[in-house]
């Protein structure tokens, strides 16, 4: 649309409905996001990417990507998505509303959760209904983990050609399972592959 | 020791506090987030902490911003929950925002490209090893692991096989494990 944008692989045309869809979206992510919102992000993928086409592959995983390498918390990467969303809609404009209708949405809900449970849950510790819903969620949670960690790991479909990509992320899970190396250690060992080409 | 010997004098020093640890937070917030509230500023006890991350882990959110909410309160109510979550977020948002365009504007360029790609590989090899590393709490699990582990492994079958709706996982998986939890506790 204006000349200073950057190049989009990517073009699209967001209705103020569909602004309301993704809100309502991010609140109900939110909702979900029990274990962080890391945790969500196959939801994510499969509403942005695969549902809607508002944001693509490369766009995703670049943004979880950013965010990590980054300093901040990991959440940041729901505010590159929804940047990026806008800018694929096409200005700075949109960009803007995309950062704040994605990361208003992943925090509103489960702020006022957070608060409202903070005080109750700490006065009611020890009850039974409390440790129960604390300790039988943990199963889940694993879950999302590792689903999400394989679908990003996996969005380089092709094996044939991607198999070192395969290596590197497998590596890493070993490194930080069975170490207690810096993470920064990791990712500038990964950026450094990938720079002389050899991913 | 039940009182944390100090305290934020001021809404701006909350802000200030949390700006400054989320900057600090590469990969990961709460180690940082331990060190600089519990340890240097002692505005909780070790205890505290412990406890009030426990909440903040179940509850769903971004951990790390559930507990800034927590801290903020019990200092200056609702308007200390906001200041720190703002602390947390405003800052490393636009620095974020910043590498994104940075970013964008040199994606063709292979190099920054690949450097990318291998980043994203790591990273999603950290969230497999999250979770592997969180698999091993479920040893202390009230549920044995014959249990716990195929309801995790379900869990995975259904959302990267199945590309399941995380909703319909944690309502189905997720009221599973908490109802076989309830019944498995002494009342």
């Amino acid at each position: 649309m204006t000349g200073a944008l950057p190049a989009q692989d990517l073009a699209i045309v967001l209705a103020w409905h569909d602004w309301l869809d993704l809100f309502a979206h991010y609140l109900m992510i939110s909702l979900m996001s029990v274990g962080g919102t890391i945790a969500t992000t196959a939801e994510m993928h499969r509403y942005l990417v695969e549902q809607h086409g508002w944001l693509t592959q490369t766009q995703f995983n670049d943004s979880i990507a950013i965010a990590q390498a980054a300093p901040g918390p990991n959440v940041l990467f729901v505010a590159l998505m929804g940047w990026n969303v806008g800018l694929n809609a096409g200005s700075y404009a949109a960009a803007a509303l995309g950062v704040l209708v994605t990361l208003v949405g992943a925090l509103l809900p489960s702020s006022v959760l957070m608060l409202l449970a903070a005080n109750w849950g700490h006065r009611n510790r020890e009850r039974r209904a409390v440790r129960a819903f604390k300790q039988g969620m943990a199963p889940l949670v694993i879950a999302m983990l590792v689903s999400t960690g394989i679908i990003l790991g996996s969005a380089n479909s092709d094996f044939a050609t991607d198999w070192p990509l395969y290596a590197v992320s497998v590596t890493a899970a070993l490194v930080i399972w069975r170490t207690r190396i810096h993470l920064l250690w990791l990712l500038a060992a990964g950026a450094l592959l990938g720079a002389l080409g050899l991913l | 020791m039940t009182d944390a010997p100090a305290r934020p004098r001021s809404l701006a020093e909350l802000f200030v506090a949390f700006t400054v640890l989320a900057l600090q937070g590469f990969g990961g917030v709460l180690p940082v987030v331990q060190r600089e509230i519990v340890e240097r500023r002692r505005w909780m006890t070790q205890e505290e902490f412990i406890e009030e991350w426990a909440v903040a882990q179940t509850m769903p959110g971004p951990n790390v911003c559930n507990l800034s909410l927590v801290i903020g309160s019990r200092f200056f109510g609702l308007r200390g929950a906001a200041t720190a979550l703002l602390g947390l977020l405003l800052v490393p948002a636009l620095v974020v925002l910043a590498l994104g365009s940075i970013y964008s504007h040199y994606s063709d360029h292979p190099r920054v490209a690949g450097a990318l790609r291998g980043m994203a590989a790591v990273a999603a090899g950290m969230i497999v090893a999250t979770g592997i590393k969180l698999a091993a709490t479920l040893r202390r699990h009230p549920l044995p692991l014959a249990v716990t582990l195929p309801l995790a492994a379900l869990g995975v079958f259904g959302l990267v096989v199945l590309r399941l709706p995380m909703l319909a996982a944690l309502l189905v998986l997720g009221g599973t494990g908490c109802v076989l939890t309830w019944r498995r506790l002494k009342p």
